[in-house]
């Protein structure tokens, strides 16, 4: 730092680290530790568990959450969280099993599906970006309205009579053991690979999660993005409708109950922060297969279903804590 | 004009308004027992309300008020079938303790470890409530298993109003008080306003969290028994969802999710306000199935109008006094 | 001028033999050094009861980091602070209220939503024989002090309701109640109207005959001569004259505010400006600004000077596109344009770097390269898809350009100080090849060598025909750099100035308001 004239001009790398170094020191290859693990501890514990049919069942798990977790991501990235995901699939089904009711047929039943789910990304949207109002309670509220005016439409009754081809997106296979849900599942992983981290407005995203006033100042149109992330995560939430009400043939109010925390879960498991402005596709990816698993292995070992919420709500919290802890200690050693 | 602006005022006017026009057609909604049955139907929301508003005042949200009345309920059903002869006053104190024992297990998470309270409570949330299911191995606990002494006390009635609805007014005054007269009280909303501020003040914002989140709990623990008690049946599902109706009466209560503002006085109201509308639903013939989206509405509504009212107006540097200033503001 | 300078800064800044008052306050030696740049060096300063000092300083010079190291929110590197004799350990802001030190920030620290007596006793309300806030005391005792600095507020009310002149009031009045024996005013009268400036006087007054040890902030010299009776002047985070002020005229205080600058040499440039590219025409905003009036040509660097709160950031953020103009024009090479947002700024060629550079500027947790790369991703993609060589290569050319020092250019920017921070942020607009750019306070905190960089890059744009504005509040910058320079005060132009009449006592004297009573 002797001489500042620069006559010589420095030559800046364009990376410290190799990308392979890179990604061994991540949070990704500790997932796929941890899926190594819980698969091995699996089929240890269960002879039901190496049986390729059996784990086809059990890719229902998350296939759908996972759908959800996707455009939630990009959402909780850009700093931003909609919880009515799950209330908007209760709408969304509801209005599909009401237009069943009125004689549409598959392909109707699947714009409508979409559409509501849509229509309710768009409303939070606007709530949020149009009236500049905080994602978390203006989504805590939808959460009660969406689902509330399923229960309207509904009462205690259910819709059910889906068409036979309906059930094509739920129940159907594509080859041998693979599920329409699970090719669902990876068109979508892939594009949202894609989308979040080789385009312009993967970029934007990030950018907004970390510093949304530099962004604004760098010339993007942060209330737009933001606004096409509620669209986004409202029409995945329509797709998973579709996905699970083809499964269930038959619509409750009460579908997909507390589903908004399993995704919410996911997506954090999956290396997100939670404050926003970092996280990436094949975190979430590898945070849904590991959850579906857990879920599944406790299912086989006869752990009612309430329960395995406590070990969801267990992992949401350390996941977010043990980080924490760890640097607590850190500082208090230093 | 001033008092028609604060939200008291208008919550007020609108619960009279709701009131006449239920009596319109159906004057015997207000009568006054049914009003009192009413008031007492509404006695336990109105307490997690109280115990809500700290909490957002410090710019925080406890999502875990319902799974705590339910978990704390659960155990003093629990308590009360294996031990039929301990004293009830002991039984609603250790409600109490471990309500606000959950409470502190939200508050130290966002206090020590600064986690979002909303991803806290959203995992406490489930915790909680799954815990019930272990506890009572998804049982249900039912009247005649109670011992009598337990499940009187909610409905005794002193002045002619049950112990639950004295529960709900007890609550109010000494939260009132709390907020107004100790210090604890009124660094609620200088940690909830400027956080940064109340640094400055000698307030510590973490730790004022933390003792609303203890405060949150223990209402939450009280009101588990007297749910139970009231309704002489305790099972995995109580209270649940219940939390976003607690919410929505704080929002509605003109109680800013942003911190800082919002009185006591407002949160009872707005308890009162979704109170009456739940109970006026099935008196007016609409299916009590109404009442999720109308919560939901309500909080949407509510939010939209807070939001209105503080937007804040730029920085003034021009000095020019006059009409043309004054115009701009 | 360096004769007085030199005569003023050998003049102990103990007090002068004769006077028996010893000082309540004392700081000696005082270090405070951040991250690449040095605040303070081995300052001193003595506060005496019954007496107002006034402390005087360019923006930079250091003040608002002594009224920090006194009111305990930062710990000073190096020296002493001692109260009576007794040393002084400041460690919190409690401490320093403990002390019996009270200060009066530029930004009031108080709380909307509760009333004027809570924010008057929060911390420490007088209580009942229950335990209890005893309100009735507390509006009492609170209505006492207010009565006593002479301000009619009720102490009933809340704080929200009232505007920015009795704000202060409350926030004086709470640092009297905490019984202070010193008390620190941060630019009082900042924002304040005539008549409420006449109430903070008399305030004044009242609080020195009280005996307590005033240390006044103030960039305005008509009320440092009315109300001081000492002064301290800091330039650079160094003490550079005290004394009494029957001792001195307003010519000493200025010159030794502007001194000359040690270590700072600006590039030598021969101005050529060509054409006129932008003009603003009776650019108005409800609040913030109004008549701005200007023209921009090519090659020209336009100095913006005022001091901090004058209008100058507002109207370059309404010339970006943040915030919303009432009315007024914009022509871009003789056609009017208008801008709603950065984006649409950016599209027509005017770019801006912001003062706040941690919050607007750059994208901290984001790798340089992104940074870099931001406002150009649209030219950087093809179909929506970013060319991720083409990004890497633009953030290359253009930080070598500017002389960056970091590890690599995926590095993230966080890591980097501050000077190197701002380059990486010029570097980001300099990559949308744009005509005009605006720098507000573009050195503002970095180390001497960055800053160098800066101004040459500066110049060096100026060169390649790029029109230039720079807000700034250093004068030796804005003299050094600039072609012309605009005065702003209080939302207004008050002057242009170019040629002769470009000299640092007019800079200061208009941005003062002090050139219109002379």
């Amino acid at each position: 730092m002797s001489e500042t004239t620069g006559v010589e001009m420095r030559i800046i790398p364009d990376r410290l680290r190799s990308r392979l170094q890179r990604a061994m020191r991540s949070w990704e290859v500790l997932l796929v530790a941890v899926a190594v693990g819980v698969f091995t501890f699996n089929s240890l514990a269960s002879p039901f568990f190496l049986d390729a049919w059996n784990l086809s069942d059990a890719t229902f798990n998350f296939t759908e959450k996972a759908m959800i977790a996707f455009a939630m991501a990009l959402l909780i990235i850009a700093g931003e969280i909609d919880l009515s995901v799950a209330s908007i699939i209760a709408l969304a089904s509801t209005a599909m099993g009401a237009a069943v009711q009125l004689g549409f047929d598959t392909p109707a039943l699947l714009l409508i599906g979409l559409g509501t789910g849509l229509l309710c990304g768009a409303f939070n949207g606007f709530l949020v970006t149009g009236l500049g109002l905080p994602s978390i309670v203006v989504t805590i509220g939808t959460l009660s309205l969406f689902r509330g005016i399923a229960y309207m439409v509904l009462g205690d009754q259910s819709y059910g009579g889906y068409p036979s081809s309906f059930a094509w997106f739920g129940q159907g296979y594509v080859w041998w053991v693979i599920t329409v849900e699970m090719v669902i599942f990876a068109i979508c992983a892939v594009v949202f690979w894609i989308v979040l981290h080789f385009t312009q407005f993967g970029r934007t995203v990030y950018a907004i999660g970390n510093n949304p006033t530099a962004a604004l100042f760098s010339g993007i149109r942060v209330a737009r993005v933001k606004f096409t992330l509620f669209l986004l995560t409202g029409l995945m939430s329509g797709l998973a409708a579709v996905c699970l009400t083809s499964r269930l043939a038959s619509t409750r109010p009460s579908i997909a109950l507390g589903w908004e925390l399993e995704v919410v879960t996911m997506v954090v498991l999956g290396g997100v922060s939670i404050l926003g402005g970092s996280g990436t596709i094949p975190g979430v990816v590898l945070a849904a297969i590991i959850m579906g698993m857990v879920t599944f292995g406790l299912g086989l070992l006869n752990v009612p279903g309430i329960v395995m919420s406590i070990f969801v709500g267990l992992l949401l919290i350390s996941v977010i804590a043990i980080p924490r802890l760890l640097g607590l200690v850190k500082v208090r050693l230093t | 004009m001033n008092m028609l602006r604060s939200r008291e005022a208008q919550l007020t006017l609108a619960i009279f308004a709701l009131l006449a026009l239920v009596a319109w057609r159906f004057p015997a909604f207000v009568a006054p027992g049914n009003l009192a049955a009413v008031f007492n139907d509404t006695s336990p929301l109105i307490l997690l309300a109280l115990g809500q508003t700290v909490v957002i005042l410090t710019r925080c949200i406890d999502l875990s008020v319902a799974a705590n009345l339910a978990l704390t309920g659960m155990t003093a059903a629990i308590i009360n079938v294996m031990f039929p002869g301990m004293p009830v006053p002991l039984i609603v104190a250790g409600a109490v303790v471990m309500g606000a024992a959950l409470g502190a297990i939200n508050g130290i998470l966002v206090w020590k470890l600064t986690i979002p309270p909303i991803v806290v409570t959203l995992g406490t949330l489930t915790i909680f409530r799954g815990l019930v299911f272990v506890i009572s191995d998804g049982q249900w606990i039912n009247a005649h298993e109670m011992t009598d002494a337990f499940s009187a006390l909610p409905r005794a009635e002193i002045l002619g109003l049950p112990m639950l609805s004295w529960f709900a007014i007890a609550g109010f005054a000494a939260f009132v008080l709390l907020v107004r007269y100790t210090a604890l009280g009124r660094s609620f909303y200088a940690v909830g306003g400027n956080p940064s501020a109340a640094v400055y003040a000698g307030i510590s914002p973490g730790r004022t969290q933390f003792l609303a989140f203890v405060l949150s709990g223990a209402v939450a623990g009280l009101t588990g028994y007297l749910w139970v008690a009231r309704y002489q049946v305790a099972y995995v599902d109580i209270a649940g969802g219940f939390e976003l109706d607690v919410v929505a009466a704080c929002v509605i209560g003109g109680i800013s999710i942003a911190g800082g503002a919002g009185t006591i006085l407002g949160a009872l109201l707005g308890a009162l306000f979704l109170g009456i509308v739940k109970n006026a639903l099935p008196v007016v013939g609409i299916s009590p199935f109404w009442q999720l989206a109308i919560s939901g509405a309500a909080i949407v509504i509510a939010v939209i109008a807070n939001g209105r009212a503080q937007r804040r107006a730029g920085r003034q540097i021009l000095k020019r006094d006059g009409p043309k200033a004054e115009g701009a503001r | 001028m360096s004769t007085v300078a030199q005569k003023m800064a050998a003049r102990p800044a103990t007090p002068p033999g004769g006077v028996d008052a010893r000082p309540v306050l004392s700081l000696r030696g005082i270090d405070k050094q951040f991250p690449g740049v040095k605040a303070l060096s081995g300052v001193d300063l003595d506060l005496y009861p019954g007496e107002v000092t006034a402390l005087v300083g360019e923006n930079g010079a250091g003040k608002s980091t002594i009224v920090k190291v006194l009111t305990g929110i930062y710990k000073p590197d190096a020296g002493t602070v001692s109260m009576h004799d007794q040393p002084l350990h400041l460690t919190s802001a409690q401490d320093a209220v403990k002390a019996g030190i009270a200060a009066i920030h530029q930004e009031t620290v108080l709380f909307d939503e509760l009333t004027v007596a809570e924010n008057v006793f929060i911390g420490h309300a007088p209580r009942n024989r229950f335990g209890a806030i005893d309100h009735e005391a507390m509006r009492r005792d609170a209505a006492a002090i207010l009565k006593r600095i002479g301000a009619d507020i009720n102490p009933a009310v809340r704080l929200a309701d009232l505007g920015i002149a009795s704000r202060h009031l409350v926030a004086i009045a709470r640092a009297l109640s905490a019984e202070a024996s010193v008390v620190v005013l941060d630019e009082p009268t900042a924002a304040l109207s005539a008549h409420e400036i006449e109430e903070v006087y008399a305030l004044v007054e009242r609080l020195k005959e009280d005996g307590k040890a005033i240390l006044f902030i103030s960039h305005k010299f008509d009320e440092i001569f009315r109300i001081a009776d000492r002064w301290t002047v800091f330039r650079d985070g160094e003490l550079v004259g005290a004394g009494r002020i029957d001792g001195v005229s307003e010519d000493d205080l200025v010159r030794l505010m502007v001194g000359r600058h040690v270590g700072q040499v600006f590039p030598e440039r021969k101005s050529t400006p060509g054409a006129e590219v932008l003009a603003v025409k009776q650019y108005a905003h409800p609040t913030e600004f109004d008549a701005i009036n200007f023209t921009l040509r090519t090659g020209e660097i336009l100095g913006f000077y005022g001091l901090v709160g004058a209008g100058r950031s507002e109207v370059m953020q309404a010339l970006f596109g943040v915030t919303k103009p009432s009315s007024g024009e914009v022509l871009l090479d003789g056609k009017p344009k208008t801008i709603k947002s950065p984006a649409d700024a950016i599209e027509a060629g005017i770019v801006y770097v912001p003062e706040d550079r941690g919050r607007q500027g750059a994208v901290l947790g984001l790798p340089i390269v992104d940074n870099v790369a931001l406002p150009s991703l649209g030219a950087l993609s093809r179909g929506g898809f970013v060319k991720m060589a083409e990004e890497y290569a633009l953030a290359r050319t253009y930080t070598q350009r500017l002389d960056l020092r970091a590890a690599a250019l995926d590095q993230d920017i966080g890591e980097l100080s501050g000077g190197n921070q701002q380059k990486v942020v010029i570097a980001k607009w300099l990559a949308t090849k744009p005509r005009v750019i605006i720098l507000d306070e573009p050195t503002k905190g970095i180390d001497i060598g960055s800053k160098a960089a800066v101004h040459d890059f500066m110049a060096e744009l100026a060169a390649e025909g790029l029109a230039v504005i720079m807000v700034s509040s250093e004068i030796p910058e804005v003299l050094g750099m600039s072609d012309r320079v605009i005065v702003m005060r209080e939302g207004l132009i008050v002057a242009e100035l170019s040629g002769d009449d470009l000299t640092p006592e007019r800079l200061v004297r208009e941005a003062a308001g002090y050139g219109e009573a002379a």
